[in-house]
């Protein structure tokens, strides 16, 4: 597991929520998916190509999607599913927005995908040399998972680490 | 939400933002936010060339514009904004804050950069300050009297 590369997400993550539900998070089960990542809610897909490659997904049950929308509008906004989808759409940009900044300014180089919806109650299996770490963060207004799969590209995985 | 004393134009007229982000709550909240500094909202758009279009209709004070969005990108809309209304005051507001990419939203006549998740205090600050002397800031008891 490539946590040099994971931590920049979980500290975003961790940031982000805290900032735009204005609460305390807290990161509850952290697991090694072995298996194919199996959906839980409404989730969102971010690919990154580059100095180092790799997937996150992350994923909300709808109502906690509802409340978190509440939070990033500033208002209430209506129960849907499109709702619930632009939600988790908006919170993975947020979180790789800022998990990418901080990459960047370690020297790595990549392109990052918009988020997109996920659909597939399946997803890849992890592999050897790409191990995902599904992480839960609890927050005041119900859990966050964020399923993280990444490493260095073939290109780098030779050159010395960046500080 | 913070109080802030209320940003106005120098004529005392509200300041007028176009809002431009692909996220409908990223809109919404951005909203919100300048409409409690005192500013009203003229337009809003999803994506980069209805924000030209936009921007050509509404004569906004202030554009307050994402960057990662389909169609065509914000850096690249700032750019022709700017190319054809040279005294375009834009405001980059992206979860995607290195410096590389705001040294290229600046380099294309953007004005500033603020880093989602957007906290109100400092978009205050940076709407102050792009405004500059043409924004007097003044509390609602100042304005009544």
């Amino acid at each position: 597991m490539r946590m040099e590369l994971i931590q920049p997400f979980i500290n975003a993550a961790d940031a982000v929520l805290a900032e735009t539900l204005q609460s305390r998070t807290r990161i509850g089960d952290v697991t090694m998916e072995e298996e194919a990542y199996r959906r839980k809610g409404v989730a969102s897909l971010v690919t990154i190509k580059g100095d180092i490659e790799g997937r996150i997904i992350f994923d909300i049950d709808a109502p906690t999607a509802t409340k978190v929308a509440t939070y990033l509008a500033g208002t209430t906004v209506p129960v849907s599913e499109e709702v619930a989808q632009e939600t988790v759409c908006e919170l993975a940009n947020m979180v790789i927005g800022s998990a990418i900044t901080a990459l960047n300014d370690r020297g790595f180089h990549f392109k990052v995908a918009p988020p997109v919806a996920h659909g597939e109650s399946l997803g890849e299996k992890s592999s050897e040399d790409q191990e995902a770490l599904v992480m839960c963060f609890d927050t005041d207004s119900g859990n966050v998972f964020m399923n993280i799969a990444m490493r260095y590209s073939r290109r780098r995985r030779n050159d010395p680490k960046p500080g | 939400m913070e109080q802030f004393p209320i940003l106005l134009h120098k004529d005392h007229k509200p300041i007028r933002y176009l809002v431009v982000d692909d996220s409908v709550f990223a809109r919404k909240n951005v909203a919100k936010m300048v409409e409690s500094f005192g500013g009203e909202i003229v337009g809003e758009a999803g994506d980069g060339c209805t924000a030209i279009t936009e921007y050509d209709r509404t004569s906004p004070d202030v554009v307050l514009m994402d960057i990662t969005m389909p169609q065509m990108e914000g850096i690249e809309a700032a750019e022709r904004i700017v190319r054809a209304h040279p005294e375009a005051r834009i405001v980059m507001v992206s979860s995607v804050g290195y410096q590389e990419n705001i040294v290229a939203a600046l380099q294309k006549g953007a004005r500033h950069f603020v880093q989602k998740p957007v906290k109100a205090e400092i978009l205050y600050e940076v709407i102050k300050y792009v405004m500059g002397d043409d924004a007097v800031a003044a509390t609602p008891t100042a304005l009544g009297s």
